[in-house]
């Protein structure tokens, strides 16, 4: 059977692209595209992707109006059946405003737009998205946002910790998350939202700063967790 | 009737646009700013009937992110001053 990912674009996602190609590089399965004001999802889903990009305007808070959409009932409702969700950037930012995600994205602590290619350190080795990982492993993947900066209560960020639900750290925090959060699990480790771009990380560059491959295994990750299921 | 949504973060969420805007004032040379806080205000014109309760979700649902933020609803007289 082949791997049924879908990727949805909202009015002014940006990513929507890089994640198809990145999707379809790595399953040798075209995503389907799914427009945001699509009530329905394509049946028997594999996999869902939240693209960055600046989701109407980032209007009101970023996030905030894609999270309210008709798609992302559809999105809910999946997740909620189990089918592996990844929302990057932007998409992370729907996540944590649609509630399938505890926390939230606040702007930048130095204010600033980061663009530049960060460390990441693997803190949960369990989930679809990284069961492959070890407790060693570190992950060179971009980071380009103005509001990447994690929040959530300290118990609330206790109780992530607790349920082994922080799935990477930054190495050098570079947007003042709290406790270095990079991405963040479900409770049943089926949804991760992340601001880093996995998807701009899938083949080698010439240039040591751009590019890289680390991003592939995040997916290879989820296309092996099905096949294992 | 007219409505104002007064959005803002809740105490103890850092806000680094309002230290970015106290540092600013301070280099303007306004002296005595203890702290400045940024939030954000929504005027609407909704339905005369619409409830406390109707209003209260809207903030709760979207006009607020009640992880980070907090909010106050006012009605406003059609002159503009708060009721």
């Amino acid at each position: 059977m082949p791997f049924r990912a879908a990727v949805v674009t909202f009015p002014g996602s940006n990513c929507d692209r890089d994640m198809a190609v990145a999707i379809e590089a790595i399953t040798g399965t075209p995503a389907v595209r799914v427009w945001h004001g699509d009530a329905d999802l394509p049946e028997r889903l594999d996999f869902i992707a939240l693209p960055g990009g600046f989701s109407y305007g980032d209007y009101l808070r970023s996030g905030a109006m894609a999270a309210k959409s008709p798609v992302l009932r559809a999105v809910v409702k999946a997740a909620e059946r189990g089918v592996p969700v990844l929302g990057v950037c932007n998409g992370f930012q729907v996540l944590t405003e649609s509630g399938l995600l505890p926390g939230a994205l606040m702007r930048n602590a130095g204010q600033t737009f980061v663009c530049r290619t960060v460390e990441l350190e693997v803190a949960n080795t369990s989930s679809p998205f990284t069961s492959t990982f070890d407790a060693d492993t570190r992950l060179r993947i971009p980071v380009a946002h103005h509001d990447g900066n994690y929040f959530a209560d300290e118990a609330t960020l206790d109780q992530l910790e607790a349920d082994d639900r922080i799935a990477f750290r930054y190495a050098e925090n570079p947007n003042g998350s709290r406790r270095d959060i990079a991405g963040v699990l479900s409770a049943n480790g089926r949804v991760l939202g992340m601001m880093p771009h996995p998807e701009r990380a899938i083949e080698p560059a010439a240039h040591s700063n751009m590019g890289g491959a680390d991003g592939r295994s995040i997916f290879e990750n989820v296309v092996k967790s099905l096949v294992a299921a | 009737m007219k409505v104002r949504i007064l959005v803002r973060l809740k105490p103890g969420v850092l806000d680094p646009q309002g230290r970015a805007v106290h540092h600013s004032l301070d280099s303007l040379g306004f002296e005595g700013v203890e702290d400045v806080r940024i939030g954000r205000m929504i005027e609407m014109d909704v339905a005369d009937g619409t409830s406390d309760e109707t209003l209260t979700k809207m903030c709760e649902q979207l006009l607020a992110n009640m992880v980070i933020e907090d909010f106050a609803i006012e009605k406003v007289d059609p002159v503009g001053e708060p009721a």
